[in-house]
């Protein structure tokens, strides 16, 4: 987890897909059409219950994602991702159930709220260094379960009792159940992120955000106004989370405080972690990883889980030091070295 | 790299294996064996309360050595929620729509069942005796398929009122309640009672569970001229409120307690054990610490049962008995069910017990539910801090009928 290092991030950009030059059209074409139907098939192929796990992983891909921004490409450790998580989920739940609107419009107020807060918190904790910025981000995820509950604010959040709202059914007379529909809407919107972040990465800013990252001081000597990119940064990786969140209560049908405890953010970082720092792809195997691997876990042991999901955790890391995405670039230089 | 590709294929083939699963038409019921679904938080938070699904593992694999249910073995499958709703909502869809459940069990926490009441009783699975002592479990008209199993909250602000009204017709009383669905049931509970005397009779106050004391609480109830306290609070204010209202020179001729907090640890312990006498709680389950139990036939029935089954649990948690009783009651259920285990069928039994008496329930104290009243349990028995221990007394009290 060399957040600090240059060499990971430029490999992810020149690994996938292959570099630019060596790929004709047809075969990027067939990636983007291959990767597309691997979206979609679990869909016609998979049962509800299967789906629905999958429409968790995708999502917690999504919140991950956000994470990754922050602390993969801009070097800043951010501990309290699940704060954001659960205001993007609760802005959902309350115009929802409160106000009577359809999921879609939804979205955008949550992104926009939670952008906003990303900005709010970013301004002043971003001027702070390293393991301060952590705690502080840290904080903010012990407190917002709390602040939930708080009583002037507990006519809209439901409290502890939390709050109750329903899946949207599929547009147009579709024919699909409404966990397939979820399905759909989530692999849309966590796809339409990952793909502005993908942009954004390969963009002048994605470049100035790495900069700042390996070497704060080279790149103000660049002219980069280092403060306000972090911020921004910030700001964005909240609104994605956030995002994440808002699917989530929708997916679940239900937020309440105990959702949303500390562990969130904790999971959010074991799943950036190990999908890979810095890794776009990473993401979407830390998703999957986070919400498929307590499973594993308890599988083999109810008496002590955590103690599995440490000792898998742990083999990971050995395996894959440097991530899913990590393993992938490997092999992607041995087949390059072997051509 | 040979081992790293070996461990990798393994873990993949792990991760593929695909859940094997059929219709019928009975789900979760063949003809050798009934499935029953369960989650507990065996990691987190709340992971001491695990226990209670690792008892009724043992309890089911008892049954099945004892040749099961109707010529069933009980398969009982338990999941991992971690004491966190989402996780709550997966295991339960993976129980019933992919292991197949015929119903969910003892489902444990009071987030974790509002997380998945809607889908259960949309479904139409029955979600059977949960572990949560809110009221809302009780709603037979709206969630017709869930039912709780001990006394509510609500039931037992109602026994202590009864209690008091018995002994002093005319009290004032200070109810210092925690502001959340918790403390809230008891208020319902007091009103149940009082009625139009409520605004009358009670000055009530509350807290958040994030304050960090509630001295100021405790003053106004007492220059609020309150002779009785009704204390209905999580273990470390109930601690805090103790410790003041004796410190401020307070003695309400009746102080009641939530039985939620009257753990000797960490509750009477620090408040200071001389300073709590006279306090009143109730119970409704037989302390496994409590020395007038040992030649009690129930308790000796747990205790075999504990020493063939869980030879290393320790006798002295009160979740073991806890456990027994709420499987006893499901077996009950079960029995009545004569060999039909459609979920109607199951769901009808369970609002159908007359009077049952698992072992580890004080006497007098009896299961009884009809199509009209999901509140299994409704009778406690009243018992006092002496300074070392609580001591039962009077008889069962039963909540009001509401």
């Amino acid at each position: 987890m060399s957040v600090s290092k240059g060499l990971p991030a430029d490999a992810a950009i020149a690994a996938i897909p292959l570099p630019a030059a060596a790929t004709p059209a047809w075969q990027r074409i067939a990636l983007v059409l291959l990767g597309l139907a691997a979206a979609i098939a679990p869909i016609f192929v998979l049962e509800s219950f299967h789906l629905f796990q999958l429409t968790m992983a995708v999502i917690m891909a999504l919140a991950v994602l956000g994470l990754n921004i922050v602390t993969g490409y801009n070097g800043q450790i951010s501990l309290g991702h699940g704060a954001f998580f659960a205001v993007g989920a609760y802005c959902t739940a309350i115009l929802m159930s409160h106000f009577d609107w359809s999921f879609w419009p939804t979205l955008p107020i949550s992104a926009a709220v939670c952008a906003g807060l990303g900005y709010g918190v970013g301004f002043p904790a971003l001027r702070l260094a390293g393991h301060y910025l952590a705690l502080t981000t840290f904080s903010l995820a012990v407190a917002v379960p709390q602040i939930l509950k708080h009583k002037s604010i507990e006519d809209w959040t439901g409290g502890v009792q939390g709050l109750f709202l329903v899946k949207p059914d599929a547009p147009f007379g579709l024919p699909l159940s409404s966990d397939q529909w979820m399905y759909l809407v989530a692999v849309i919107v966590a796809g339409a992120c990952f793909l502005l972040v993908w942009n954004l990465i390969r963009s002048r800013i994605g470049r100035a955000l790495m900069a700042t990252r390996d070497h704060a001081t080279a790149a103000e000597a660049m002219g980069m106004d280092i403060g306000s990119l972090k911020t921004k940064a910030f700001a964005l990786s909240a609104m994605i989370t956030g995002i994440a969140g808002s699917l989530s209560a929708v997916a679940i049908e239900f937020v309440a405080p105990d959702s949303f405890s500390f562990g969130v953010s904790i999971t959010l970082f074991v799943g950036m972690v190990v999908g890979g720092v810095a890794s776009i792809l990473g993401s979407l195997f830390g998703g999957l990883f986070v919400l498929f691997v307590p499973n594993i876990a308890e599988a083999i042991s109810k008496a002590a889980p955590g103690v599995i999901y440490g000792v898998i955790l742990i083999l990971f890391l050995f395996l894959l030091p440097d991530g899913f995405a990590g393993l992938l670039r490997r092999i992607a230089a041995k087949l390059r070295g072997r051509g | 790299m040979l081992n790293r590709r070996t461990f990798l294929a393994a873990s993949a083939a792990g991760l593929a294996m695909p859940g094997i699963a059929r219709a019928q038409e009975t789900p979760g019921v063949t003809a050798t064996e009934i499935r029953i679904g369960n989650t507990m938080p065996y990691s987190g938070p709340a992971s001491a309360y695990g226990v209670i699904g690792r008892s009724h593992e043992a309890f089911f694999r008892m049954v099945n050595d004892q040749g099961g249910i109707a010529g069933r073995r009980i398969n009982f499958i338990t999941y991992d929620d971690g004491y966190s709703p989402p996780k709550t909502v997966e295991q339960t869809r993976r129980l019933v729509e992919q292991d197949r459940v015929a119903f969910t069990f003892n489902q444990l926490g009071t987030a974790a069942n509002s997380a998945i009441l809607r889908y259960m009783n949309q479904r139409k699975v029955p979600h059977i005796f949960l572990s949560t002592g809110a009221d809302k479990w009780g709603n037979y008209q709206d969630t017709p398929w869930t039912i709780g199993w001990q006394p509510s909250y609500r039931t037992e602000a109602q026994i202590y009122m009864k209690h008091l009204l018995a002994e002093r017709p005319n009290p004032r009383i200070g109810l210092l309640y925690q502001n959340d669905d918790f403390g809230k049931d008891y208020v319902t509970g007091v009103r149940d009672i009082l009625g139009a005397r409520y605004d009358q009779m009670v000055r009530a106050v509350s807290h958040e569970a994030t304050d960090p004391t509630i001295d100021s609480q405790v003053v106004s109830l007492q220059q609020g001229g309150c002779d009785v306290m009704l204390t209905a609070t999580t273990p470390k204010f109930a601690a805090q409120a103790i410790r003041r209202v004796f410190d401020v020179g307070w003695r309400p001729a009746f102080y009641y307690l939530t039985n939620v907090s009257i753990s000797v640890g960490t509750v009477m312990e620090p408040a200071g054990p001389e300073k709590g006498v006279g306090i009143i709680t109730s119970a409704y389950l037989k302390d496994p610490t409590d020395p007038g139990w040992d030649n009690d036939a129930g308790m000796r029935e747990w205790r075999a049962f504990m020493a063939k089954h869980i030879p290393n649990g320790d006798q002295k948690d009160g979740s073991y008995p806890f456990a027994y009783g709420i499987a006893q009651t499901l077996m009950q259920v079960l029995k009545q069910c004569e060999g039909n285990f459609s979920r109607e069928s199951i769901m009808k039994q369970a609002a159908s017990i007359r009077d049952f008496i698992p072992a580890t329930l004080i006497p007098g104290i009896k299961v009884s539910t009809s199509p009209t009243n999901f509140h299994p349990i409704r009778q406690m028995q009243l018992q006092r801090w002496t300074g070392q221990t609580w001591q039962r007394f009077g008889g069962v009290i039963e909540g009001a009928n509401v």
